[in-house]
């Protein structure tokens, strides 16, 4: 008997919606949910992989608690209360001492929700997911610019875009609702750009690739901003009625309000218009106004204030940020930049669109049509993993906003949630009360230094120097730096380090090999761990797996509930609002616990406000789905939207309903509620969507009430950074950093060269390297899948032909690659598709040998290799980490390296680690898979 | 040796676009999930998890780099998804000695007869497009059914009675159709977009279609080439922002 059960997809971050056909209670298939918003049936490779990643001989089994050295693999099989307890006693202990002892932090979570608000009834500060080496920079650029975000949390409009660029996009988020729209677009002709080093993956769509050299991106964009001023191609009614070109920054440097909003009494920034003599100051919000753009003007209080365009135009028509500048750095002749502006600039106004959709603006006024600048822009990883990536993102959202290209018929879109405030109003976490938990979650959004976590001294509060100020934007946390820090008890020593899924011990870590260091070192004296007690939870048998003393097994995805909630990674469409579940459709063969229920149990044993009630007992008996329908976050306001209400006829807000997880099963496991039609574009002013984000509690405020959401241009919340930089207000960084904060805040988008480009020794290293993953194993964890690994088992060093020929290599010669930090011995092929400074790999096909229940001989482990062993974690030249300056995200994009031929003798992957000893599973790896033998016996029975 | 029927009520088969194929390789993975746990399983791997794992797959996606003329000299990375083109003429049928390899006369699949295959791989080294996929462990040769237990199949809805590649495929690249039929949207497309027979010369009459990528466009250039470089002092001053009259 075939059944059909409808879930979410777990085997990247798109969470596409998924129908598990089960033949007899066996898993026969996975296809996509053909009603499912995010991917409307299709599915990738990943997710048809699905039934090889849940019958993985990698899937650990039961609890385990270490018994010989950390790192050698050796456990013993313990039962969950014992594992509990040891868990829960060591926390407890920690909690009444120093709650910020513990580190948690997870990887690729998909319940932020639950985990940041865990962290915050711990108590700790020390929390954080992986965003911090994904992709921080996209995040906190698009939301201190323009309230949203490339990345999941906008979109290009698909369906009316006459052109896409796609900044440093390779196989990435959110997957297939990209691939089907570049279907779309290119069927319709709309012209597709790639700005890429490398031509892989949906760059084998584009009409026109742009081999940029790696990190250069900024350069080109400012360039594009310089030629759109020079030809004066800017849609100035948009940038007065969206953003803020017209408000009035004060000029008074050294005094304490230089570079700060002009203000009224009420603290509204203010705008100057003609007046018959001297301009006058009115409120810059105010509707029907003639606002000046440029035009120095004295304020009441004596100091004069310029309106922000004035200063976008004086600082980038200069010739540094000409093309003939950038030329010189992207590898992109002066003559096509201009070309490029000049499209962009047509396509924009003279191929300008209209729909014929009456709307309503937020102030009350009705328009019969919107206007739209069908030229779309995307962008991700190649823009986000640079120390100079926030400045460059933020470059890219300028460069639409004077296009008037953000939330228009054809232009990028923002997905609900978003757009917020620029930035969201929630801030770090930093007290905590009397009941132990800390005032906010312990990540938000800094508005100024005072938000930061400093102590007197102006040193980190956090152990990964998140939100410090070498990191002051560090709005995801600062994973890459836990390991470092706490070996080193930098700010101080931690006692546990409790990690979720993230694979710290490799391919999650930037200068690997030292990081195995660091986990198994010990104290000389006590002979005591350095990082005292690491608890880890994983579905599999990861490298990291080897290095815990606790290991605590996750479900697979098919066997657990999950909510994919508003309150964290939303997947939601810029015409509509979702959130989805997972439900588990297989009853688990092995003594294995969803973690988020697990991190319930512990909340409860620990006395978790939330979690325990006044008996002791646990709030959530039924662990984590319970808590899925029944938790409130603020009144009516939950971990999902749909179907809320005794009744569950609620939409966003509205009582818990019992039956909450029936219904979205019922509907295949997620939800979706349309906006309405008026209000589609124009979101951060449009009455009819503001409205409506408030009826579903996804802006604050009762309906009626929203503020238009305007766009950043010229970015206050920067500036207050460098004043307290220069030396005014109360919260000051350390000298040694003064010059570096004033420098990055910026309060307009700058661009730099990556550190690693600018050191001493940067000669020596001509080449950029790249990691990246494939299409089908983007953001997954595929070398444990018998089918994904079939279609890699193995990466290679892919280099243009010319400077393969210039290093005197040959395709599948093995060769060194060396970096200012470190060497790997690996094999290198000719490619054509990438530009002739820049090498590069697939990322994590490369394992530990012994890792993933993969055979000793396996060729990830014999010829695979992993990039990062060659990317340092800090500075070359100071105690600082390799990220950017302004949000912490690991520059792990910077890298420089050099190819060396191998002496004649010298094969196979350098440096090779010693063989990591199997998890006790009692799972073993088949010799031979016959998937679906038996299920054939029963087809050809029944027919 | 095995009789083609003379002629096929349907011709079904794929129109596949590789203007479209971004070699995500869904369809082969989804292709091989199905068909693992259908009428042709199971698509045995050995050593899944070894040294050198390989199985059967119906569907492969190879990827190359193309030097074309027509694409004003950037090199087009290209994808190109493999599988049995179910021909007319198809000869992997003709030489089995058995019967095991056929052509169904309702709509032109070739099928394998497991029952019947003796597993002498003479239709292998007669197909020219390397369809075909022997199982040394199942002892029998093993290939694309075009999803038949899919499209036979009446308990299924009739949007889903397609072949899985067609339905996983992100980008929308791949068509199913009836190819004898003029009016049928896959072959309406094709004509549209000029498909080619591959290896037409060889004259095996493949019932699948691929569509080339289109030329590319010459770079984006020259609007601004003639231009003498720009001057700094050329440049137009502030002056010629203040009397934009705006309206907010």
């Amino acid at each position: 008997m075939i059944e059909i059960k409808k879930t979410t997809c777990y085997m990247c971050a798109c969470r596409c919606g998924i129908r598990v056909h089960l033949q007899d209670g066996q898993l026969r298939y996975i296809d996509g949910n053909p009603e499912h918003p995010v991917n409307r049936g299709v599915i990738c490779a990943k997710g048809a992989s699905g039934p090889m990643q849940h019958l993985s001989p990698a899937r650990l089994s039961a609890p385990l608690r270490r018994v010989g050295p950390r790192g050698s693999g050796q456990f013993e099989t313990i039962s969950w209360e014992e594992a509990l307890q040891t868990v829960s006693e060591r926390l407890g202990r920690i909690r009444q001492d120093d709650p910020d002892r513990l580190a948690f932090f997870t990887g690729r979570d998909q319940s932020q929700a639950l985990t940041g608000w865990w962290a915050q009834a711990f108590g700790t500060v020390n929390y954080a997911a992986h965003g911090g080496f994904c992709s921080v920079n996209m995040a906190a650029a698009g939301l201190y610019s323009i309230g949203g975000s490339f990345w999941e949390f906008g979109e290009p409009d698909w369906e009316h875009a006459k052109t896409l660029w796609m900044w440093g996009v390779a196989e990435d988020h959110d997957s297939n609702p990209i691939k089907l729209g570049l279907s779309k677009l290119r069927q319709r002709g709309a012209k597709i750009v790639v700005i890429n080093p490398v031509r892989t993956g949906y760059g084998a769509l584009a009409d026109e690739w742009i081999p940029i050299r790696p990190g250069s991106d900024g350069a080109l964009a400012l360039a594009l901003v310089h030629e759109l001023l020079r030809t004066q191609r800017v849609d100035l009614d948009y940038l007065v009625r969206y953003a803020n070109a017209h408000w009035l920054v004060i000029k008074a440097p050294g005094h304490a309000h230089d570079g700060l909003f002009a203000r009224d009494r009420e603290g509204r920034p203010l705008c100057a218009t003609g007046g018959e003599h001297v301009p006058q100051l009115v409120a810059a919000d105010t509707p029907e106004i003639s606002p000046l753009l440029i035009g120095e003007v004295r304020l009441p209080d004596g100091l004069d204030a310029l309106p922000v365009f004035q200063l976008i135009v004086e600082r980038y028509l200069q010739p540094e940020y000409a093309p003939e500048a950038a030329a010189k750095v992207t590898g992109i002749p002066a003559a096509r930049i201009r070309a490029l502006a000049a499209e962009l600039a047509r396509i924009a106004f003279d191929e300008a669109i209209e729909l014929a959709q009456p709307w309503t603006d937020v102030y009350g006024r009705r328009h019969e049509s919107m206007t739209g600048r069908p030229v779309a822009m995307h962008a991700m990883r190649g823009i986000s993993a640079h120390v100079n990536g926030f400045h460059t993102c933020r470059a890219l959202h300028l460069l639409q906003m004077l296009l008037g290209a953000i939330d228009t018929p054809g232009s990028f879109r923002y997905q609900p949630p978003f757009p917020k405030s620029t930035p969201p109003p929630n801030r770090p976490g930093s007290r905590r009360g009397a009941d132990g938990r800390l005032d906010a979650a312990p990540l938000g959004f800094p508005q100024s230094p005072e938000d930061l976590l400093v102590d007197e001294q102006g040193q980190p509060r956090r152990i990964d120097h998140a939100y410090s100020w070498a990191h002051p934007l560090a709005v995801h946390g600062m994973l890459h730096t836990v390991i470092r820090n706490a070996w080193a008890g930098d700010p101080y020593p931690i006692d546990t380090l409790f990690l979720f899924m993230a694979n710290m011990s490799w391919n999650s870590a930037m200068n690997t090999a030292q990081t195995i260091g660091w986990l198994t070192d010990t104290d000389q004296a006590s002979g005591e761990y350095k990082i005292p007690f690491i608890v880890y939870s994983d579905a599999y048998a990861s490298e990291m797996v080897a290095y815990a003393d606790i290991v605590l097994p996750d479900t697979t995805y098919l066997e657990r509930h999950d909510g994919i909630s508003l309150l964290d990674r939303p997947i939601s469409d810029a015409d509509g609002v979702s959130d989805a579940i997972r439900q588990p459709v297989i009853e688990p063969d092995r003594d294995v616990r969803g973690f988020q229920s697990v991190l319930l149990d512990l909340g409860a044993r620990l006395g978790l406000p939330g979690m325990c009630n006044d008996d002791r007992s646990p709030t959530y008996p039924g662990g984590y789905a319970e808590y899925l329908w029944r938790h409130q976050r603020a009144p009516g306001v939950g971990t999902l939207a749909g179907w809320r209400g005794a009744d569950g006829q609620a939409q966003g807000k509205g009582e818990p309903n019992p039956e909450q997880l029936k219904r979205y099963i019922a509907n295949g496991c997620h939800w979706h509620a349309e906006i309405p039609a008026a209000g589609r574009y124009y979101k951060m002013a449009n009455r009819d969507y503001l409205n409506w984000a408030q009826q579903l509690g996804l802006l604050p405020g009762e309906p009626g009430t929203a503020e238009p959401i305007v766009m950043q241009l010229y970015s206050e919340t920067l500036q207050r950074f460098r004043l307290a930089a220069q030396g005014h207000g109360r919260v000051q960084p350390e000298d040694a950093l003064r010059s570096r904060v004033e420098r990055y805040f910026d309060p307009m988008p700058i661009w730099y060269p990556p550190f690693e480009s600018q050191t001493a020794a940067a000669a020596g290293y001509p080449l950029a390297a790249l990691t990246q993953r494939p299409m089908f194993m983007y953001h997954a964890w595929g070398s444990q899948n018998a089918w994904q690994r079939q279609i890699a088992t193995r990466n290679y060093l892919y280099v243009h032909p010319q400077t393969l020929a210039d290093a005197g290599l040959q395709s599948d010669d093995w060769a060194w690659v060396i970096s200012q930090h470190s060497r790997i011995r690996v094999q290198v092929r000719a490619s054509d598709t990438v530009e002739p400074g820049t090498v590069w790999t697939w990322n994590a096909i490369g394992k530990r040998r012994g890792a993933w229940a993969l055979d000793r001989n396996a060729p990830e482990s014999n010829d695979g290799f992993l990039l990062n062993h060659l990317i340092s974690d800090q500075l070359a030249d100071q105690p600082l980490a390799n990220a950017d300056p302004v949000t912490g995200q690991a520059a792990w994009f910077d890298l420089r390296v050099r190819l060396e031929p191998c002496a004649e003798a010298e094969q196979g992957v350098e440096p090779a680690f010693e063989a990591l000893a199997s998890p006790p599973t009692g799972i073993k790896a088949p010799a031979l898979l016959r998937f679906g033998a038996k299920l054939r016996q029963r087809w050809e029975h029944e027919s | 040796m095995t009789a083609l029927p003379q002629s096929t009520e349907r011709r079904l088969g794929l129109v596949i676009d590789l203007d479209l194929c971004v070699g995500c390789h869904a369809c082969a993975v989804a292709c091989k999930s199905w068909n693992a746990g259908g009428m042709a399983g199971p698509l045995t791997d050995e050593s899944p998890y070894g040294a050198e794992p390989h199985g059967i797959w119906f569907n492969r996606v190879h990827s190359y780099t193309a030097q074309r003329p027509e694409d004003h000299g950037a090199p087009l990375t290209m994808h190109f998804p493999r599988s049995c083109l179910h021909c007319e003429n198809a000869h992997c049928v003709t030489v089995c000695p058995t019967g095991a390899s056929h052509k169904r006369r309702s709509d032109g699949i070739v099928l394998v007869d497991e029952d019947k295959c003796i597993g002498c791989q003479l239709c292998a080294w007669a197909c020219p497009y390397g369809a075909r996929e022997f199982s040394a462990v199942e002892g029998v040769m093993k290939k694309c059914t075009l999803c038949a237990d899919r499209i036979d199949n009446q308990d299924l809805p009739p949007a889903d009675r397609q072949p899985a590649c067609v339905m996983a495929c992100p980008t929308k690249a791949r068509l199913f159709g009836d190819l004898a039929d003029p009016d049928s949207e896959a072959s309406r497309y094709a004509a549209q977009r000029g498909s080619v027979d591959l290896y037409g010369e060889l004259g095996y009459q493949p019932t699948n279609r691929y569509l080339p990528p289109k030329a590319r466009p010459a770079p984006t250039a020259a609007v601004n080439e003639t231009e003498e470089e720009v001057q700094a002092e050329q440049l137009p001053p502030l002056l010629k922002w203040l009397d934009r009259v705006l309206s907010r």
